[in-house]
């Protein structure tokens, strides 16, 4: 909290009034939201057609019990009651009609929708950002036009139309495709063309180097693809010794070259280094990775593969510690998901022939396998792939249609940034275009990004409710389409309350990260 | 990416400067801006497209004008409506086992496949009872476009007045509006959809699309309000009050048309949102109900079918995807219209061009 150094009164007084001004907020939107919903909605219009004897009983009894005879703007208070008896300990989010209480529903909620969107959410920013800035810095290239163009495409999708397709292609036919798991070679010469051009405008350059990298890139996948599809890889997925320490190898250039650039020796020892010793640890680490496992495991993986990599990054290290231990701590803790994910590819096989999933491994509806055996709940890895294979779909979905949006927002944020006159004068100084690019340019354009990052954590919601439709998930949206539909007052204002809190403190953090990572932002007095 | 050497650049740099003022030289500021936005091709391309759309849509069907009792009809070029059922028997002469009749369209020249372009009676298939697919289509992408525009009018209209308001007058007006303004921010607009549709779907578009409206105005109000409070501080606002001008004056006078352009670029934005979340009502069963028809409604009906007849479930797609990527590129095209500071990309044969003009002045 560096830029609020003698100024923590002020501080204090802005957060006060803004926490004051949150409450305002809430409290008005869900009057307003209150009465909307009540005003709109008319719970007995399920008597109008019904001939019962008791009808009018029935219609007496529902009045009394959902206290359709107060006025809403009234009835809101004694909801609201509820709510604010929790400054005095008595917090009553009310009873749904089935007579749960709210609070016991949301809890059984937050985390099932949560679960859905994490995924896609963290794809999206990665993907997102990484090509917005590639795009930014090649502006007016084949590959800025092309990126623009499926940006655009991607926002005017609707997301129940892509999850449509996704289930027809995604999921039925690469299950039929399953069945006999082999490429046709006209397939694979496609696929890897289109893969190599993909990896070539990644990395630009002259025409001649784009088209060694393309060449480089088709034939690298051809043959990946043609291994794949002649060992059966798909039935048998691994990606063994081999692939994890290929993959380490690559993430380490990567992390390398954005953190010292691929020039600096104690980089390169520092990060190839780190991905060699975690290859080694590849076999170490399946004792920690038994059957019985739990998530304690993994973490420790994780303790265990970042403390090997930050001792190589000290040790190789005199002066600059921090930038050759950044580098040796992003290649571990990248480096170690492969071997995490070969794990649950270990239990592919005999998962995909289990009598539940029945060799059509990829579901299009829900959010778990309800046949599997109580043996394979019990196996963290079975049960965490089932999990998995449930989430492609969704995420899928969610992240083409988010990933449109952290494109533009990234290259128009960058594009800004390297019109600065700061970037003239590190040019000027003569310091190289990585060192420009990298830590003048994209670090400053990273700023803005930090008020929507926040932003589209808190809009959960409103992603959730058509996504949970179409996969049949059941979480937060589903929760908010009962409530709908089933006139259930206190479970509508439990969700509407729930998103309307996180946007609005979505909000506060997000000023408040602000003036942290940017200096020149000062609160106003 | 070639690479250029620092004097160059600056010598380029200047050119294209140079370039970029000859080409706006003598033009007033409205002028420049569609001058810019006539040279953005894919926003043209997509111009024409939507405009293509709206007619065919617009006059396929014919449209009703006024209520039930009242009112007349505009009779449309297509023959069939979307209450024929099974006009000419189409269902049992057709493919599938009679149960959908099959698009008759058929877009390949006769040297591929032998059969000619032809429309036929069906293009775009009929439905499971027979009714002519294309009516329905056409029906759908009506309802949606006229959400289109209701929403993004009462949303702009509403959006400019409160944002200006804030941001002129600034003080107490300020925070209450802008306080409001966040009441209603903190919803996502398809939870009020949802409310709102709940309730007003089942009563056609027209009140589903104007109760969307109310709520479709808060980003714009932003937006402006920051345009208006650099605005009032600029030097030709003081200069208009020295002169006496009145509040109204100088909002409506000075400070309205330099936000024209923020206002127009959120305006479309607005649009293509809006269009995504009517679909997406009606697909969930809280926007346009049946008997009518809406472009979510289709694809929600006919998504399970998508193995045995995949072209109920392509054709209302693809206009909702076309209609709202035209939208954004004309929002792209005329974000870069109105940016003065977006300096156009000077191309190949702009320079070349220039290079010319040089030597011939010289």
């Amino acid at each position: 909290m560096r830029c609020y150094r003698g100024q923590g009164v002020d501080l204090l007084q802005y957060v006060l009034r803004r926490l004051g001004m949150m409450f305002v907020i809430v409290f008005g939107a869900s009057f307003l939201a209150y009465n909307l919903q009540a005003y709109s909605s008319n719970p007995l219009s399920a008597f109008t057609e019904s001939t019962e004897q008791n009808k009018s009983f029935l219609i007496a009894k529902m009045i009394r019990d959902l206290q359709l005879d107060v006025p809403p703007p009234l009835r809101y208070f004694s909801w609201l009651r509820g709510i604010v008896g929790g400054l005095w300990g008595d917090f009553d989010m009310g009873l749904s009609r089935n007579n749960i209480p709210v609070i016991e529903l949301l809890a059984q909620a937050i985390p099932v929708t949560i679960k859905l969107v994490i995924t896609a959410t963290f794809l999206a920013i990665i993907l997102g950002i990484s090509v917005g800035m590639i795009t930014a810095i090649r502006q007016y290239s084949r590959f800025d036009y092309v990126m623009t163009f499926i940006s655009f495409l991607l926002f005017s999708l609707p997301i129940f139309w892509v999850a449509v397709l996704l289930k027809e292609f995604m999921a039925i036919q690469f299950n039929d495709f399953l069945a006999d798991p082999n490429i046709p070679p006209a397939t694979i010469i496609t696929i890897a063309l289109i893969l190599g051009f993909i990896m070539a405008s990644f990395v630009g350059g002259s025409k001649a180097q784009f088209l060694t990298v393309a060449a480089g890139g088709a034939a690298f996948s051809a043959a990946a693809l043609t291994f794949m599809s002649g060992s059966n890889w798909f039935l048998e997925p691994a990606l063994g010794i081999f692939g994890v320490s290929f993959l380490a190898l690559c993430n380490a250039a990567i992390v390398i070259q954005l953190i010292s650039g691929l020039d600096s020796k104690k980089g390169r020892i520092a990060g190839f280094g780190t991905a060699v010793s975690i290859a080694a640890l590849y076999y170490p680490l399946q004792t920690l990775m038994s059957a019985n496992a739990s998530l304690v495991n993994v973490l420790a993986i994780f303790a265990v593969t970042i403390s090997v990599g930050l001792t190589i990054g000290y040790f190789v290290s005199d002066i600059d510690r921090r930038v050759y231990s950044r580098i040796s701590f992003f290649t571990a803790f990248i480096s170690t998901f492969p071997i995490i994910i070969d794990r649950f590819m270990q239990e592919f096989p005999g998962y995909m022939n289990s009598d539940a999933v029945n060799r059509r491994p990829v579901p299009t509806l829900g959010q778990n396998n309800d046949m599997l055996t109580p043996e394979q709940l019990e196996n963290f890895w079975v049960a965490g792939l089932d999990t998995a294979v449930h989430l492609v779909l969704p995420t899928i979905a969610l992240t083409l249609i988010s990933f449109a949006g952290y494109v533009r927002f990234s290259r128009g944020s960058l594009l800004e940034v390297l019109n600065m006159d700061y970037i003239r004068t590190a040019r000027a100084k003569g310091l190289t275009e990585r060192t420009v690019i990298v830590r003048h340019g994209m670090r400053n354009a990273m700023l803005p990004l930090t008020t929507i990052l926040v932003n589209d954590f808190a809009g959960l919601l409103g992603g959730a409710i058509i996504t949970e439709g179409v996969f049949a998930w059941k979480g937060m949206g589903q929760l908010f389409n009962d409530a709908l539909r089933g006139y259930d007052m206190n479970l509508f204002m439990g969700v509407f309350v729930l998103s309307a809190t996180l946007t609005v403190l979505a909000n506060f953090v997000a000023d408040l990260l602000y003036g942290v990572v940017d200096p020149r932002i000062r609160i106003r007095k | 990416m070639s690479k250029i050497n620092p004097k160059a650049e600056a010598t380029l740099e200047k050119d294209e400067n140079e370039i970029a003022n000859r080409q706006t030289a003598g033009l007033s500021q409205r002028q420049i801006v569609i001058k810019r936005f006539v040279g953005h091709k894919a926003a043209m391309a997509s111009l024409f497209t939507l405009i293509g759309i709206i007619v065919t849509v617009f006059t396929a069907t014919g449209i009703r004008v006024g209520g039930e009792s009242f009112g007349f009809t505009i009779p449309g070029w297509w023959p069939y409506s979307i209450t024929d059922i099974d006009p000419e028997g189409a269902i049992a002469s057709m493919c599938n086992g009679g149960v959908t009749g099959c698009p008759t369209l058929d877009l390949a020249p006769a040297f591929m496949d032998g059969d000619g372009v032809k429309f036929g009676n069906h293009p775009f298939g009929t439905d499971i009872i027979g009714t002519d697919y294309f009516a329905l289509v056409v029906r759908g992408a009506q309802q949606s476009l006229m959400v289109m525009v209701i929403v993004s009018f009462l949303g702009i209209l509403i959006g400019t007045v409160v944002g200006a308001i804030a941001g002129f007058f600034g003080g107490i007006v300020d925070a209450v509006l802008m306080r409001l303004t966040d009441m209603f921010l903190v919803t996502p607009v398809i939870v009020i959809g949802a409310v709102i549709g709940f309730r007003f779907g089942n009563l056609g578009v027209i009140p589903l699309a104007l109760m969307l409206g109310f709520f479709a105005w808060m980003g714009l109000a932003r937006f402006v309000r920051t345009e208006f409070l650099t605005l009032r501080e600029r030097e030709f606002v003081d200069a208009a009050r020295v002169a006496g001008a009145s509040n109204r004056r100088i909002i409506f006078k000075h400070i309205l048309p330099n936000a024209m352009g923020i206002i127009i670029v959120v305006g479309t934005l607005l649009m293509s949102g809006a269009i995504l979340i009517e679909t997406s009502l009606s697909y969930l069963g809280f926007g346009v109900r049946p008997p009518d028809v809406s472009l979510g409604l289709l694809i929600s009906e006919y998504q399970g079918t998508f193995s045995i007849s995949p072209w109920l479930f392509w054709w209302p797609g693809a206009l909702i995807v076309s209609i709202a990527l035209c939208v954004n590129f004309i929002g792209d095209g005329l974000r870069d219209a109105f940016d003065p500071r977006q300096r156009k990309h000077i191309s190949i044969k702009d320079r070349k061009r220039a290079k010319e003009m040089k030597r011939l002045n010289s």
